[in-house]
C-alpha cells in the first residue's frame, strides 16, 4: 500500500495553479536581499599588470577612497601577491573588499615563471573553501569567502597589440577565474589607435582561445546594456584621484599642458562603464560564475585528483561515504607498512651499533692486554738494572774495605821500625798523607 | 705694429667647402620595446617616412622571439650637404617571456662593425673605407613604471662603453609635468647608483656666450629626455604641425613645454652629431681597438705559431716579457725614488 503511495507521488506532473487572491510570497526576493545585506556582501578583486601601470590609482577611482599602498620596485626577484581586506559601506550596504595586486610583475627578465604565483593563490583560496566546505562541522554562512571574482588584467597601451606576457598570463587564468582586460594608461593612446588597438587585442585573445569573462544576456534587464558593453571590451581605462577644474567644476581628472582629461567623461575613456558594469549591473554574477563555475571546476579536478568518481567502473554509483572508507583503509594499510619499514630499520640500526661498540670494545681489550705486556717488560728492565747497580756497589764496597785493611797493614809495618828515624820520619809522616792522599782519592 | 694677413683665416671655410663635397654619415640604432614609438620617432626626426610596409608581429609569435638587427638607410639633402643616413633597428628586444641576455646580438652587431672597422684600417688600401660604426644609440624607456626596470639596466650596462647611450622617455604624452619631472630625477639617480655611463654633452667653452651656455645648461639638466613622435599632421592654432589628436586636446610634437623632442633633435642632429661621431671614435673605438689588440697580442705570446690576421709593428706593442721587465724597473725605480726622498728628509730634519 504505502509502495504505490510513493509511486503515484513520484508520477504527478507539475501543475500550474492560478492564485485567487494576493498570498503574498512575492516578498521573498525582498527576504532574501534583506538578509544577504545584514549579512554583508563579499568581493574580491585581484589586480594583474605591471609596476606603475596604475592599478592602486585605478582602485582608489574605482571605489572613490584612498586605500594604503607602497610604491613598488621593480627589482623584486619573483612576482609576489599582496591582499588587502576593507570594510566599505554605502547606504546600508556593507562590502567586504579585498584586493590583491601583483607586484613586480613583468620586472623580471626572465619571466617564463611570473604567472604560477598568481595561479597558486587563485588556487589556495578555492582550496580553502572546499576544505571548509568537506569539513564535519562547518560553518559556510559565516565564512569569509577569500575567492577571487574577479580579474582586471592591465593591458599596457604600446599602440600595436598585446605583449607575450599578456598572452601567456591570460591564457593559464582564464579557467580558473572571471578576466577582464583593461587597457591601462588610456590617455597615451589617441581615437583612432584606440579602435585598432582594441580590434586588435581582441582577435589576438580569440585566436588563442583565451576565454574573458563576458557580461551576461539572458536577463532581459540587463541584456541589452551588457550586450553592446561586450562589444567595447577592453575598456580603455584612465585613473585619477586629483581634481582638476573643467568649466567651473572640480572633477577628477589628469592636468596635461595640451588639456585635461576627465575620468567620468565617456567620450574621454571608458571608466564609466567599467565602473557601471562591475560594480553596478554584474557584480553579483561575477561572484556567482566565480561560484558556479571556476569554483566547481576545480573542486572536480581536486577529488578527482584525490581519487573519488561519481561512477563506478561498473557504471554503479559510489557514494562519497564508500569512497571515503576505501581511502581511509588504504592510508590505513600504507601508514602500517611504513611503520613496519620504519621499525625494521631501526632494528637494524641497532644491531648494527651494537657490533660496532662490541668490536671497540675488543679492541680495547686488546690495547690493554698490549700495554700491560709494556709495563711488565718495562718493570723486568728495572729491576735488573737495579740488580747490576747493587752489585757494583757491593764490588765497590770490598774494595774499599779491602784498600783499608792494606793501609792499616802498611801503617803497622811503618811503626815496627824505629831506628830508621829520618827517613822514616819522612816517610812514616809521609806514607800516611800519601795513604791518606790514596785512600782520599780511592774513597772518592 | 700692424699685423700683416696672413690668410690661415679661411681654414674654416674651407673645411666646410670640403666637407659639403665629402657629405657626412651617420649611423644612429633605435632599441626599446616594442610599440614605444621608435619609428615614429625617426620619421619626426627627419621628416621622412622609413618604415614603409613594416610588418608587426602578433603577441604570440612573440613569446619566444629572438632579436634582430635590420638596418634601413637613406640619403637625404639639405642646403646642399648631403647626409647618408643608416637606421639600425632592433626589433623583438625585450618583447620574449624570456628575455635573458636579448641585447646580445646587438653588442656583437656593434663589436661586428668595430671588427669590420679595425681591419680596413689596418689594412693595405684604405682609400674607400666605409664607416659603419654605430654613432649613437637611442634607448626608449617606456613611461609606465616608476623608473629603470631591470632589463633596462642590464642593457645600458652592457652597452654604455660600446656606444654613445642616450636614454629617452617614451610615449611622454602619458605624463603630466609633474610626473616626468619625479621620472627624470629618478631615472637620474638610478643612473648614478647602476654606473651607467651614458652620452654626457661636451662642456661648453668658456669664451661661448651667456645665452648659449643657458641653453647647454638647460640640455643637460633636462636627460632624460621626454619625447612624443607623430606621423600625421594636424591642425593646431592656425598652423599645421605633426601632432597627436586627443578628445581632450592636441599634443604638437614641436611644442616644448609640451615634451623635449625639439631639444633632442637640436642636441643630435643639429649641435651634436658631430660629437657623438668624434667620441665613437676616439673613445669607444679606442676602446676596443686597445682591447683587441691586448687579447692578441697575449695570445700570440702564448701561441707562437699563430699567424697575426692583421700585420703587428713591433715597436708599438711589447710582449710579455719585456712588459714584465718594464714592470720590474718600474718598481725599482719607485723604491730608489723613495729612497732618496726619505734620504732628503732626513738631511732636512738634520739642518733645522
Amino acid at each position: 500500500m504505502a509502495t504505490s503511495e510513493v509511486d503515484a507521488f513520484a508520477n504527478e506532473e507539475k501543475r500550474t495553479l492560478e492564485l485567487g487572491g494576493h498570498v503574498g510570497f512575492d516578498s521573498l526576493p525582498d527576504q532574501l536581499v534583506s538578509k544577504a545585506s545584514a549579512q554583508g556582501f563579499c568581493f574580491n578583486i585581484l589586480c594583474v599588470g605591471e609596476t606603475g601601470i596604475g592599478k592602486s590609482t585605478l582602485m582608489n577611482t574605482l571605489f572613490n577612497t584612498t586605500f594604503e599602498n607602497e610604491e613598488a620596485s621593480h627589482y623584486g626577484q619573483m612576482v609576489e601577491l599582496r591582499p588587502h581586506t576593507y570594510e566599505l559601506r554605502e547606504s546600508n550596504v556593507n562590502l567586504k573588499l579585498t584586493v590583491v595586486h601583483t607586484v613586480g610583475f613583468g620586472d623580471q627578465i626572465n619571466k617564463e615563471q611570473s604567472y604560477k604565483p598568481i595561479l597558486e593563490y587563485i588556487d589556495a583560496q578555492f582550496a580553502k573553501f572546499l576544505e571548509e566546505e568537506l569539513k564535519i562541522k562547518r560553518s559556510l554562512f559565516n565564512y569569509h569567502d577569500t575567492r577571487i571574482h574577479i580579474c582586471l588584467y592591465f593591458i599596457a597601451p604600446n599602440g600595436h597589440s598585446l605583449k607575450s606576457l599578456d598572452l601567456v598570463t591570460m591564457k593559464k587564468l582564464d579557467s580558473k577565474v572571471n578576466i577582464i582586460p583593461v587597457i591601462a594608461k588610456a590617455d597615451t593612446v589617441s581615437r583612432n589607435e584606440l579602435e585598432k588597438l582594441k580590434i586588435k587585442v581582441m582577435s589576438e585573445l580569440v585566436s588563442n582561445g583565451v576565454q574573458i569573462y563576458q557580461f551576461p544576456t539572458e536577463d532581459e534587464a540587463v541584456a541589452e546594456i551588457n550586450s553592446s558593453m561586450n562589444t567595447l571590451l577592453p575598456f580603455a581605462v584612465v585613473g585619477s584621484v586629483d581634481d582638476v577644474k573643467v568649466g567651473n567644476k572640480m572633477v577628477k581628472g589628469r592636468l596635461y599642458p595640451w588639456g585635461s582629461v576627465e575620468v567620468e567623461n565617456e567620450k574621454h575613456c571608458d571608466f564609466v562603464k567599467l565602473r557601471e558594469m562591475v560594480l553596478r549591473v554584474n557584480m553579483e554574477d561575477l561572484r556567482e560564475q566565480t561560484h558556479a563555475r571556476h569554483y566547481e571546476l576545480y573542486r572536480r579536478c581536486k577529488l578527482e585528483e584525490m581519487g573519488f568518481k561519481d561512477t563506478g567502473t561498473d557504471s554503479q554509483s559510489f557514494s562519497l561515504q564508500q569512497t571515503y572508507e576505501a581511502k581511509r583503509k588504504e592510508f590505513l594499510v600504507e601508514l602500517q607498512r611504513k611503520e613496519e619499514e620504519m621499525r625494521q630499520m631501526f632494528v637494524n640500526k641497532v644491531k648494527e651499533t651494537e657490533a660496532e661498540l662490541k668490536e671497540k670494545e675488543k679492541e680495547l681489550h686488546e690495547r690493554f692486554e698490549q700495554l700491560k705486556r709494556m709495563h711488565q717488560e718495562e718493570k723486568k728492565n728495572l729491576e735488573e738494572k737495579r740488580r747490576e747497580l747493587e752489585e757494583e756497589m757491593n764490588a765497590f764496597n770490598r774494595r774499599k774495605v779491602a784498600a783499608e785493611t792494606l793501609m792499616g797493614q802498611a801503617l803497622q809495618g811503618c811503626s815496627q821500625q824505629p831506628f830508621k828515624k829520618d827517613k822514616d820520619k819522612k816517610n812514616f809522616f809521609s806514607l800516611p798523607s800519601a795513604c791518606s792522599l790514596t785512600s782520599g782519592r780511592n774513597l772518592n | 705694429m700692424e699685423k700683416q694677413y696672413v690668410g690661415f683665416a679661411t681654414l674654416p671655410n674651407q673645411v666646410h667647402r670640403k666637407s659639403v663635397k665629402k657629405g657626412f654619415d651617420f649611423t644612429l640604432m633605435v632599441a626599446g620595446e616594442s610599440g614605444m614609438g621608435k619609428s615614429t620617432l625617426v620619421n619626426s626626426l627627419f621628416l621622412t617616412d622609413l618604415y614603409k610596409d613594416r610588418k608587426l608581429l602578433n603577441a604570440e609569435e612573440r613569446i619566444n622571439q629572438t632579436v634582430e638587427i635590420i638596418k634601413h638607410t637613406v640619403d637625404i639633402e639639405e642646403k646642399g650637404v648631403k647626409l647618408k643616413l643608416t637606421i639600425v633597428d632592433t626589433p623583438g628586444f625585450g618583447d620574449a617571456v624570456n628575455n635573458n641576455e636579448c641585447w646580445k646580438p646587438i653588442t656583437d652587431y656593434i663589436d661586428q662593425q668595430f671588427e669590420q672597422y679595425f681591419r680596413d684600417e689596418s689594412g693595405l688600401n684604405r682609400k674607400n673605407i666605409q664607416d659603419n660604426r654605430v654613432h649613437c644609440c637611442l634607448y626608449f624607456i617606456p613611461p609606465f613604471g616608476h623608473g629603470l626596470r631591470p632589463v633596462d639596466v642590464e642593457f645600458m650596462k652592457a652597452l654604455h662603453e660600446k656606444v654613445n647611450i642616450i636614454p629617452l622617455i617614451a610615449k611622454a604624452d602619458c605624463l603630466t609635468p609633474n610626473e616626468i619631472k619625479k621620472l627624470k630625477d629618478r631615472i637620474r639617480e638610478e643612473i648614478d647608483k647602476f654606473g651607467i655611463k651614458v652620452y654626457q654633452f661636451p662642456e661648453c667653452d668658456s669664451d661661448e656666450d651667456e645665452e648659449f651656455k643657458q641653453l647647454d645648461k638647460e640640455l643637460k639638466e633636462c636627460t632624460p629626455f621626454a619625447v612624443i613622435g607623430s606621423n600625421t599632421v594636424v591642425e593646431a592654432r592656425g598652423q599645421r604641425v605633426r601632432g597627436r589628436l586627443y578628445p581632450w586636446g592636441i599634443v604638437e610634437v614641436e611644442n616644448q613645454s609640451h615634451c623635449d623632442f625639439v631639444k633632442l633633435r637640436n642636441m643630435l642632429i643639429r649641435s651634436h652629431m658631430h660629437d657623438l661621431k668624434d667620441v665613437t671614435c676616439d673613445v669607444h673605438y679606442e676602446n676596443y681597438r686597445a682591447q683587441c689588440i691586448q687579447e692578441m697580442t697575449s695570445k700570440l705570446a702564448q701561441d707562437n705559431r699563430m699567424e697575426s690576421p692583421i700585420p703587428i709593428l713591433p715597436l708599438s706593442t711589447p710582449d710579455v716579457d719585456t712588459e714584465k721587465l718594464i714592470k720590474m724597473k718600474d718598481e725599482e725605480l719607485k723604491r730608489m725614488q723613495e729612497m732618496l726622498n726619505k734620504m732628503q728628509q732626513q738631511m732636512h730634519d738634520k739642518e733645522q
